[in-house]
Parts: structure tokens; sequence; C-alpha cells
């Protein structure tokens, strides 16, 4: 008896031990969440129907050029949606099967009259929107990398096309949201004809009537600065880059001739060789460096260029923006922002202040309680309250959780709720001990007889507090993780703590008569 | 010490009161639901919300007059210390409006609406911004989790206990969800996120107090085989009323210094807590017990024979096996 109880003393010290040797020191072991440390929570949605648009697009333009080169007769194709495309007007029917097989690898075909329809098979369109998330969340992690934020998270989040990306301690947070949607989609292409004041006058350059390869584009005044309405200016370019993001190789800071700042690009092997031929064929025409659709600048093809160029006519702000978002790599698609919680600094200094006292005030009351109602054995329930919050603690720090304000919340529960199984233990001593022989029988029967309904009470709450798990969202998970811990722990110190110091108490006496309680 | 020495109340007498008390309280929860629809807070409607901190004293109809004019109805209150200066404004989701970009327009017209009307110089110190989409997601996701997680303790209970006794708890249960409810009502607090966190605590702690009854009865039963199923349960209930006081005590002492001391962000999430308590103790002793006892009756007037332990021959005998793993109550 004397030797099992020093083994469960000794258990008990142990995780003790560990538990004050995670914790310390606090400051730097417990994890604050974003609300208590300040910070900005943003959800992001990726349109996953530009990838599959740029798909469908880039099969059409395809399909298109090879009946022409192969002279086969047709009067219309077009995307009808993000996934789907109608060819029209087939007058040779086995011609036209020979030049559309490969797109029939990713769409499946179904006849029409004068024509077929196109729609992308079901699991080339899954497997297309989660490469496409996935992609993104590579491009939006080295993002925030660039940004040299710490401990920041970036992970996916709920339904399949949400983003979850966190930054702590982060000031400029209209900055980081720019840099993290931009969809920094380089392409070098052609220009037609330009600059036009407005996108009417360069249509009717050409008649209204645009050549189908062309598209019209707007640009950035010359001189730099934000174009206002007055100053717009629109080009006349190809459809068809020359040039695009995935031929990017590196991006840095870099100033113009006139020293003004300007971002410095180089390409890959095989762009440069094709660029190279391509600058040497039109001398003397006008190419648009064009960033998310918008025409930055289009200088004047001087000679041949292989791997390098220039955006110029930029402020300070958008160069180093720019990159960051360059290096990092284009974005796949557009992305929406659909949830945004920034908390100043100051507000979590506020909330954690207000947390700890809020623990303490609670902690003092149930305490003072305790021993007031069960005198010393009260003191028995005082020492697995706080035995419970350090293993508690310790375990937070230990997994590591984050903690935020619902999870001090969920502390200050577990200090009211972490009670009941004593309680409940005491109470039934009490009633033993009216009925029953001597002090040491009551203790054990009370402690036997509840097992059983500290076990459904547990079960209960653990599946209330596992379903707000599967609820919650950030700050809600670390309420409801508090609370599991929190109820794990105290079976722990309200059954096996709390019996070994009844023990305790009880073997240093010969003779048991009265219990304080 | 003990607060009731060998209580003896006869709870079951007044349990068609309780149950009349009851659904007077939630009928009038549901009537102010019905007329003033459910307040839900940005986290599930959408919109925004901003805390700005004023660098000098500014009143509330400052601030509401700079904002009156952006659209839709705007909501202007003291946020935390009068002292800290901070100020909560909320605004609408802005009809027809888009995912995306848009997102902050709203926060930051109020903000330029601020700015030109010639208050003190303030700071933003946090900013929400809640898509719809999110919004009905969230929404989705916090009925979904309440009700799975009343099924799931009603299977357990169900399956620990007896079905009539899962009814009646997971009844006091959601008995606690609608009264917690017509109080959030009644003191106009919004149903944010944390208040349905709260609310799904109150599920767990609300069981938890009924399964100790219940546990009781199921201990007493053995030994008490001749007794009308009320009357043990009486018994019960009197047997616990102790620990039931006391627990609901801690509980109330520890959520209430949440309420005073834990600050203004956590203000809705310690009310609901505090009337969860409340009628989580009420429900546990009034309610639960009462519908159990009026099912079983309905099914057999006497309670049934499958109920009580196989192996418990004489009181001494039971009362030993109590200690042990409990048997399962079978079915009938």
């Amino acid at each position: 008896m004397m030797k099992n109880l020093k083994w469960r003393i000794a258990l008990i010290a142990v995780a003790i031990g560990l538990a004050v040797w995670a914790i310390v020191p606090p400051a730097e072991k417990i994890k604050l969440g974003l609300d208590l440390k300040g910070g900005v929570h943003l959800v992001l949605r990726v349109k996953t129907d530009d990838a599959l648009k740029v798909e469908t697009d880039t099969t059409v333009d395809r399909l298109r050029d090879s009946l022409t080169r192969a002279g086969v007769a047709f009067t219309k194709i077009e995307a009808t949606s993000p996934t789907e495309f109608r060819v029209e007007g087939i007058q040779d029917d086995a011609a036209f099967r020979a030049q559309s097989v490969d797109a029939e690898t990713v769409y499946d075909r179904t006849s029409e009259a004068g024509g077929y329809s196109y729609r992308m098979k079901p699991n080339v369109v899954n497997q297309l929107r989660e490469e496409t998330v996935a992609q993104a969340l590579e491009t939006i992690e080295r993002r925030v990398n660039e940004l040299g934020v710490a401990e920041p998270i970036v992970a996916r989040y709920g339904p399949q096309d949400q983003i979850l990306v966190q930054l702590p301690g982060v000031s400029d947070v209209r900055r980081a949201k720019e840099i993290i949607r931009s969809t920094a989609r380089l392409e070098l292409r052609l220009v037609e004809q330009g600059p036009f004041p407005s996108s009417e006058a360069a249509l009717q350059a050409y008649n209204n009537a645009l050549p189908p390869d062309a598209e019209i584009l707007p640009g950035r005044s010359e001189g730099g600065g934000t174009a206002g309405a007055g100053s717009a200016v629109y080009y006349v370019v190809k459809k068809v880059p020359v040039v695009s993001g995935n031929d990017l190789r590196n991006a840095q800071q870099s100033l113009d001739e006139f020293n003004r700042p300007a971002v410095a690009f180089t390409l890959k092997q095989d762009a440069a060789v094709r660029f190279g031929s391509f600058t040497e064929a039109n001398l003397g025409r006008g190419l648009a460096i064009i960033l998310d659709g918008r025409v930055m600048t289009a200088p004047t093809i001087q000679g041949r260029i292989t791997d390098s160029g220039q955006i110029t006519g930029i402020t300070r702000e958008e160069m180093l923006d720019q990159v960051i978002t360059l290096k990092s790599g284009a974005l796949p698609a557009s992305m929406d922002y659909l949830e945004e919680r920034t908390v100043g600094p100051s507000l979590g200094q506020d909330s954690i202040r207000a947390g700890i006292t809020a623990s303490l005030a609670g902690l003092t009351l149930v305490v003072l309680f305790m021993i007031f109602y069960y005198r010393l054995t009260g003191l028995n329930a005082v020492v697995s309250i706080v035995v419970n919050l350090l293993i508690l603690l310790g375990l937070m720090a230990a997994i590591p959780v984050t903690m935020t304000l619902p999870g001090v919340a969920g502390f200050i529960l577990t200090i009211g709720m972490g009670v009941d199984s004593n309680v409940l233990i005491f109470e039934r001593i009490k009633e033993e001990l009216t009925t029953s022989r001597g002090v040491r029988a009551a203790v054990n029967a009370g402690f036997d007889r509840v097992w059983w309904t500290i076990v459904d009470t547990h079960v209960s709450s653990l599946i209330a507090a596992l379903l707000l798990l599967q609820f919650g969202t950030g700050p809600i998970r670390g309420f409801a993780v508090t609370l599991i811990i929190g109820l794990l722990s105290n079976v722990f110190t309200a059954v096996f703590v709390s019996r070994t110091m009844f023990e305790l108490i009880l073997s240093r006496r010969q003779q048991a008569q009265a219990l304080s309680i | 010490m003990q607060i009731f020495s060998q209580p003896n109340y006869d709870f079951l007498r007044w349990r068609w009161h309780a149950i009349a008390l009851s659904l007077v309280v939630i009928a009038a929860g549901i009537v102010l639901m019905a007329t003033r629809g459910l307040p839900l807070g940005i986290d599930f409607s959408g919109g925004s919300s901003m805390v700005v901190r004023f660098s000098q004293d500014v009143t509330l109809d400052q601030v509401r007059n700079a904002v009156a004019a952006l659209p839709g109805e705007e909501v202007v209150q003291q946020f935390g210390d009068p002292a800290e200066r901070r100020v909560l404004i909320r605004l609408p989701q802005e009809e027809g409006v888009e995912e995306g970009a848009a997102l902050e327009q709203a926060s930051l017209r109020a903000e330029q609406a601020l700015r030109s009307a010639g208050l003190p110089a303030f700071e933003v110190d946090n900013r929400e911004l809640v898509g719809p989409v999110i919004g009905a997601d969230l929404q989705r996701r916090g009925v979904y989790a309440t009700l799975t997680s009343l099924l799931a303790i009603t299977i357990y209970i169900a399956v620990r206990f007896r079905p009539s006794f899962a009814v009646g708890a997971i009844a006091a249960t959601l008995h606690d969800v609608l009264v917690t409810l017509a109080f959030l009502m009644l003191f106009r607090y919004d149903i944010s996120l944390n208040v349905v966190a709260a609310i799904l605590t109150i599920t767990g702690y609300s069981v938890n107090d009924t399964i100790v009854i219940f546990d009781r009865v199921r201990e007493n039963l053995r030994s008490r085989r001749r007794e009308p199923l009320a009357q043990v349960v009486n018994l019960s209930v009197n047997q616990t009323l102790g620990r039931t006081v006391i627990t609901a005590g801690t509980t109330f002492l520890s959520v209430l210094a949440l309420y005073l001391f834990g600050g203004e962000a956590l203000e809705g999430f310690a009310f609901t807590m505090l009337v969860g308590v409340i009628s989580g103790t009420y429900s546990t002793v009034f309610i639960a017990s009462a519908i159990a006892i009026i099912l079983s009756n309905q099914r057999g007037g006497r309670r049934p024979q499958a109920a009580v332990a196989p192996t418990a021959p004489s009181g001494e005998a039971s009362e030993r096996q109590a200690g042990r793993k409990p048997r399962r109550a079978r079915a009938s």
C-alpha cells in the first residue's frame, strides 16, 4: 500500500514537472493566436474557373490552328463556357475527326446539328481545379515568405477552393493583401497600334472591326505614376503572347536610364531563344509588357533582345511589390477575398490582460468557495484544479495548441467545470460517511461509485467538444481543443491525483475517525 | 458543511408547472425570433465591423452622425471601457455586392467618412470583413454541429441508459438551447461565432448534469426494485441535489469572472454561458427527469422489467455491484 502510494506520488510529480518544463518560459512556449497577438486572418477563394477557361481557350486555339492548317472547312469554333466549346458547320466529318483526336482525350464529344459540342471530362475538371488550388497555395507561400512575416500560416481551408492565410504582426495589411492577390501574369505581346486615348478611338482605327487575333488592353500614360481617368491610354495588341509568366527566370530591383525605379527580369533558356528570333523579325515595332492584363510599358524594339527586359515607369512601392510577385511566379487563377479579420496589437494586448484578470478572478472565486465549503478537503480540490491547469497549459505548449481569445474562455471554463468531478466525489464521500463504516471505507466507496458517472459525463462533454472542433474556424478550434485537453487531464487530476492525496492524508493517521469535508 | 441536509423535496410534483414555465419562456423567444428575426452577427450574415480607437474623447452621437450617410443601417457602440475610447462600428452586408475587392469597400468608406467628419485622430484596432459565402457556410456548419452534437449525445445516453432517458436528457438540452436563445433575443445580443461556441458548450454541460442524476437513478433502481420509478427518480434528484447546485455554483462563478473581467470581445460568450448554466441546472432538476418519467409511464405504467440489473439479488450485493461497471439497461 505504502509502496504503491510512493509510485503514484512520483508519477504525479513527473507529470507536474513535465508540464512546468513545457511551459517555462511562458512568453516563448505558449503560442498566441492572431486575436491576442495582432495580425491579419484572410480567407481567399481561388477562382478555379479561370484555369479551366485557359485550358478550354487554349484547346480551341490549337484546334482552330490545326483545322486551318489541314484545310478542314468549318464555319465557327468558340468556347461557350469555361469547360465547353462548340464547332459548327463541318463539311468533312472524317477529316475533322482526324484533327480533333487530341482534344477528345480531355473533352467528351456530343453530336449536334452540323457540328459537335465538347465538354471537359469531369475527372479532368476536378484534377485541374485541384492542381490550380495547390499551385496557388505554393505561390502564396512563396510570396508570404518574401514578405518576411514571422510564423505565417498558409493552408487549405474548408471547401476545396479556399485558402487560409494568417499573417501575425503585419502592419500594412492593404499591401500584404495586394501582393498575395495580384495574379502577376507577365506577358510580352506585339503591339498592333497605339496608344489611343480611349478604347473607342482604338476601335475606330480598325473601322470597328478588330482583327480576330488582336484585342484592346488598357495601359498607363507615359511618365509613370498611377494613371488617372484623364490620362488613360489604350493599346491594340496581339492576343497570343510571345513570352508569358512561365518563361520568367528571375526578377529584381533595377533602375531605368533616367534613374527611375524599374523591375528587371530575365527569361529562361528556351524562351530566350524564341524571344531573340522574334525581336529580330519585328525590329522597329512596339512590344507591350503586360502585367495582369494592363500594358505597363510599350517600348519600340531597337534590336535583338534575348533573355532580359525591364518594366519601367513605376513607383518605388510598385517596384518592390512587383519584384515579390514576379519572383514568386504567377497565380494560375485570380482570387477573391472571402473574409478578413484584422486585430491591432494594442487590442490584442488588452485582450491578454483581460483574459489573465478573468482567469485569476475565476480561480480565486472557485478556490475560496471550495475551501469555504469543503474545508481541508477543499484544498484537495484546489490542488487538483491547479495541477489540471498546469497540465492543460503544458500540453498546449507541447502539442502546440494556439491560445486564442475563445481558448481563454475554455481555460476559465475548465476551472469551473473541472471541479465538477471533485464535487461529485466529495458529495458521495459525505453521503457514504453517514451510512458507512469509517472514513477509509467511505473514501474508497466514494471514488468507486462515481467512476462511471465521471466517465459518462466526460464522454458526453467530449462529444460536444469534438463537434465544436469540426464546426470551428481558427479561434473556435482553439476553444474546442482547450476544452478537450482540459476534460482529459481533469479525469487524471480529479480521480488519480485527488485519490492519491486522500490516501496520503489517511495513511498518516493510524485510526482515521473524522474527515474535514 | 452541507447546503441541503437530507433533502427530500418533491420535485416531480411540480413537473407540469416547470414544463409550462419553460414553454412560456421558449414561446416568448420564438415570438421574438419570428417578429425580429434571428439577430445574426457578421460572422453569419456577412458584413463588416471595425473597432476604432480615438486619440481624444468623442461621443457616440458624433460617430453616428459621421457614418449616418453611408448606405444601410450602421450600429455604433462603445467597445469596452469608455476610458479606452474604442468605438465599434458595424456595417451591414451591401446589397448585390460581389465577392472580392468589394469586401473592404464598406469599411474603407466608413473610415473615409470618419476622417472627413472632423473627429479626433483615430486608428483602426480591429477590422472584420466577412463575405456572404463564408457567412452562409458558417451558418450551415453551426446548425449542423449543434444538431449532430445533440444526436450523438442522444445515442450515447440511449446506449448507456435507456431510450426514454435519452429523450429526457435531449429534451432538457434542447430546452437549454432554446431558453438561452430566448434570453439572447431579449437582451439583444447578436448570434456570433463565439455565442454558438457557448451554446455548443452548454449542450455538453447540460447533459453532464442530467447524466449524473440518471446514473444515480440507475444505481438506485438496482436496490429499490419495488418502488415506482417516479419515486426513485425523485430520490435520485434529491441525493444529487448538493452536487448539482455546487457544480452550477462553481461554473457560474468562473463564467461570472469571465463576464466581468474577460473584456468586450468575450462578453457575448460569457452571457450565453451564464444563462446556459442557470437554465442547465434548472432543466436538470425539473425537466429531464420529468420527461423521462412521463415517457416511461406512457410505455406501461410501471418501469420495464428489463431495466433491473439481472445480477442484483439482494440490496447488499447490488451495492457492491454498483461500484463496478454498471450493466447496460437493456431495452425490452
